[in-house]
C-alpha cells in the first residue's frame, strides 16, 4: 500500500461452487483512501467476492492483493490489516458490547495499554459508549450493526469491508451509519469497500462497481455512470395510460411502462422532447416531469431490471426477520 | 485530515496489529477460555439442568437399587449410592464437556465463529482455548456434584476433593477434545445433539459408572475396556474407596478395578491413558480446523 500501491487489487478472480460459477473473472482496483461501492442484485456474487478478499474463501482461480498482500499466500498479513462487517451478524449476544470488543482486541493482539482508549474512541464514534455494559442480546438491530462497525475498526485496519452494513435498518439509523463512515474516512486514513442495495447510498461512494451474475458490468464514479446512460426519465400522468403507452410506441418508437403510478419512459434530452410530446401524442396529458438519470436508471441499463424489481423490499424484511432471530 | 468530528476530541489512537507470536497465542487461549467461563456463569439454567440428571441417578437409582441389594447381595456397611457416586461425577463432567464443545456449532450457526476464524491467529490457539475452557467449565460442574458427597456417604476430605478435581479435569480435557472433533464438521445444533446422544449413552453405559466391571460376559468386557471413559471412572472410584473404611470382601465386589485379561491395570496407567488422550484428541481437532481453512 506504500507508494501508491492500490488498497485492493483484484485480477481475474473466479469462484466456483460445484457447477455454479458465482464469481466469473472479476478485475478491479481500489485506491488507498477510496470509498468503493459494490452494487448488485441478490446472488450477484458480492459476498462471495468479499469473502475471498478477506481470506475466508479460497479463489478457484485468479488472484487478489489486499493492503499489499496476497489473499492466498499471505493470509495472516491480510487479516492483520483488514476490518470486517459481515452481511450476517457475528456478535456474541451473551456478552456485553464491551466484552465483545475486548474479545476482539485480544484476538488481534492490540497492545494492552492502548485498548481502553481505543475502545472508548470507537464506541463513542458509533454512539454506544453509554450502552457498553449492556448485553448485546438487548441491543436493537441498528445498535448491533453499529457495534459491529466499531469492532471492525478497533484494530485500526487499513481496509474496512462492509457487506451491506445498513440492510434492514430504518432511514435514520442508515443515515447515522453513513455519517460514521464518512467521518471515518477523515479520521482514520482508511479504505472502505462496501456492498449495498440502496441506490441513494451508492451515491456516497467515490466509485461504484455494478455486479451482475458474477461479473462486473460497469465501474466508474456515480456521476460518470449517470452521464453514460445519456437519457432522461420522463413521467406523464394521463387520463388513459393504456392509450398513451400505445401511442408512444406507435408514434415515437418508445417503450414505456407504468411505474409509480405514471407512464414512464426514457429519452435523450427530455426537456426538448416535451413540446413534441404534447403536440403529437393525441392523448390528453395532465402533468409531466423530466428527471436526470439516477443510479437506478444506470442499474437498469446495465442489468435490465431496476434494483427494486431485482430485490423487492419484501426481501429486506425477510432478511431482517432472519437477523432478528439471532 | 478533514473537519474533525465532534465525537473524537483528541487525536486518533492508531493501533498496530503485531506479528504472530507465542505471547499473542497465549492471549487468544486466555480470552477464549474467559469467554467460556462468562457464558457458563451466565447460563444458570444450564448449570441447574446439568445437575438434575446426576442427582436423579444418585438419589433415585442409587436409593432404589440399594433396597434390592439389601434384600440379597453382600450389602453390609456400604451403600450403592457410594458405589455410583464416582460414576455420576464422571457422567456430569462428560455432559458438560460435550456441551461446551457443542458451543462451537452454536458459534458457527450464529456467526461468531467467523469473527474468530478471520482474525490473524492460529487455529491451534482457538482450539486449545476451547478445550481448556470446556475442561474448566466441566470441572466446575463436577465440583458441584462432588459437593453432594455427603448424600452418598462419602467423607468430605480436602485431599479426596483435590484428587477428584484433578482426575475430572484430565478427563474433561480429553472429552472436550473429542467433542470439538465432532463439532468441527457439524452445521446445526440439532444434528450435534443427536450425535452427542448417540455417542454419550453407550460411553456412559459401558464405562463402569453404574456397575462393577468384574465378571462380565466377554463381549461386554471387551467393549468396556476399549471405552476411554472407563479409565476416568475407575481412578475416581479408587480414590473414593481409598478414603472409605470397607472390608476386603466388599472392596472386591464394588471396587474390582479394571483388568486386562486378568491383569489389574494400575491407576497410574489409567491416568496416563487419559493424560495422553487429551493432547492427541486436541491435535486431531486442530488438524480438522486447519483442513477446513
Ligand atoms: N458456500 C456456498 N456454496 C454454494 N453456493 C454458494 C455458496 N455461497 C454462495 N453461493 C452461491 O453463489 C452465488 C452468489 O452468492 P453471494 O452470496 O455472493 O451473492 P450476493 O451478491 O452477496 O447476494 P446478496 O445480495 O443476496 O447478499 C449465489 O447463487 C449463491 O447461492
Ligand atoms: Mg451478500
Amino acid at each position: 500500500m506504500r507508494n501508491g500501491e492500490p488498497a485492493v487489487a483484484v485480477d481475474g478472480l473466479v469462484k466456483r461452487f460445484g457447477e455454479l460459477e458465482a464469481v466469473r473473472g472479476v478485475e478491479l482496483q481500489v485506491a488507498a483512501g477510496e470509498i468503493f461501492g459494490f452494487l448488485g442484485p441478490n446472488g450477484a456474487g458480492k459476498s462471495t467476492t468479499i469473502n475471498m478478499l478477506c481470506t475466508l474463501l479460497r479463489p478457484t482461480s485468479g488472484s487478489a492483493r489486499v493492503a499489499g498482500h496476497d489473499v492466498v499466500s499471505e493470509r495472516d498479513d491480510v487479516r492483520r490489516n483488514i476490518g470486517l462487517v459481515f452481511q450476517d451478524p457475528t456478535l456474541d449476544n451473551y456478552l456485553t458490547g464491551e466484552q465483545n470488543l475486548r474479545f476482539h482486541a485480544e484476538l488481534y493482539g492490540v497492545p494492552r495499554a492502548l485498548v481502553p482508549e481505543r475502545m472508548r474512541q470507537v464506541l463513542e464514534m458509533v454512539g454506544l459508549w453509554d450502552r457498553r455494559g449492556d448485553r448485546v442480546e438487548i441491543y436493537s438491530g441498528g445498535m448491533k450493526r453499529r457495534l459491529e462497525i466499531a469492532r471492525g475498526l478497533l484494530h485500526s485496519p487499513r481496509v474496512l469491508f462492509l457487506d451491506e452494513p445498513t440492510v434492514g435498518l430504518d432511514p435514520q439509523t442508515r443515515s447515522s451509519i453513513w455519517d460514521y463512515i464518512r467521518r471515518l474516512k477523515d479520521a482514520e486514513e482508511i479504505t472502505i469497500f462496501m456492498t449495498t442495495h440502496y441506490m441513494d447510498e451508492a451515491e456516497f461512494c467515490d466509485r461504484i462497481a455494478i455486479m451482475d451474475q458474477g461479473t462486473i458490468v460497469a465501474l466508474d464514479t456515480p456521476e460518470a455512470l449517470k452521464a453514460g446512460v445519456g437519457k432522461d426519465r420522463v413521467q406523464i400522468h394521463t387520463d388513459d395510460d393504456g392509450a398513451a403507452i400505445e401511442a408512444l410506441r406507435d408514434r415515437f418508437g418508445l417503450e414505456a411502462k407504468v411505474a409509480e403510478g405514471a407512464v414512464t419512459f426514457a429519452v435523450p434530452s427530455g426537456e426538448a422532447f416535451v413540446p413534441r410530446l404534447f403536440a403529437e401524442l393525441g392523448v390528453p396529458i395532465r402533468s409531466v416531469s423530466v428527471s436526470r438519470p439516477s443510479l437506478d436508471d444506470v442499474f437498469m441499463s446495465f442489468t435490465g431490471s431496476t434494483i427494486r424489481d431485482a430485490e423487492g423490499s419484501a426481501n429486506d424484511w425477510m432478511r431482517m426477520a432472519a437477523r432478528g432471530r439471532r | 485530515m478533514g473537519t474533525p468530528a465532534p465525537a473524537e476530541a483528541g487525536s486518533v489512537v492508531r493501533v498496530q496489529v503485531p506479528e504472530r507470536s507465542v505471547r499473542h497465542d497465549l492471549r487468544v487461549v486466555k480470552i477464549v477460555l474467559h469467554r467460556e467461563l462468562i457464558r457458563f456463569w451466565h447460563d444458570k439454567m444450564r448449570i441447574v439442568s446439568t445437575l438434575v440428571q446426576p442427582v436423579l441417578w444418585l438419589l433415585v437409582m442409587g436409593t432404589g437399587l440399594s433396597n434390592l441389594m439389601a434384600s440379597g447381595g453382600p450389602s453390609g456397611e456400604i451403600d450403592l449410592k457410594t458405589f455410583i457416586f464416582p460414576g455420576v461425577c464422571a457422567m456430569s463432567v462428560m455432559f458438560t464437556a460435550m456441551f461446551s464443545a457443542g458451543s462451537i456449532v452454536w458459534d458457527r450457526e450464529f456467526g461468531f465463529l467467523r469473527e474468530m476464524l478471520v482474525a490473524p491467529v492460529s487455529r491451534s490457539a482457538i482450539v486449545v482455548g476451547k478445550c481448556v475452557g470446556g475442561a474448566t467449565v466441566a470441572t466446575l460442574q463436577g465440583l458441584l456434584i462432588v459437593m453432594l458427597a455427603g448424600l452418598a456417604g462419602v467423607p468430605y476430605d480436602p485431599l479426596l476433593l483435590l484428587e477428584m478435581i484433578g482426575i475430572m479435569f484430565l478427563g474433561a480435557f480429553a472429552l472436550t477434545g473429542f467433542g470439538v472433533i465432532m463439532a468441527a464438521r457439524i452445521k446445526t445444533m440439532q444434528s450435534f445433539f443427536a450425535l452427542m446422544q448417540m455417542a454419550m449413552m453407550p460411553m456412559m453405559f459401558l464405562s463402569g459408572a453404574l456397575y462393577p466391571l468384574s465378571g462380565l460376559p466377554t463381549w461386554l468386557s471387551v467393549l468396556t475396556r476399549i471405552n476411554p471413559l472407563t479409565y476416568a471412572v475407575d481412578p475416581l472410584r479408587q480414590v473414593v474407596f481409598a478414603h472409605l473404611d470397607v472390608s476386603a470382601e466388599l472392596e472386591r465386589t464394588f471396587n474390582p478395578g479394571v483388568t486386562w485379561n486378568g491383569w489389574v491395570v494400575p491407576v497410574w496407567l489409567e491416568l496416563l491413558i487419559i493424560v495422553a488422550l487429551g493432547p492427541i484428541l486436541t491435535a486431531v481437532a486442530i488438524w480438522e480446523f486447519r483442513r477446513g481453512d
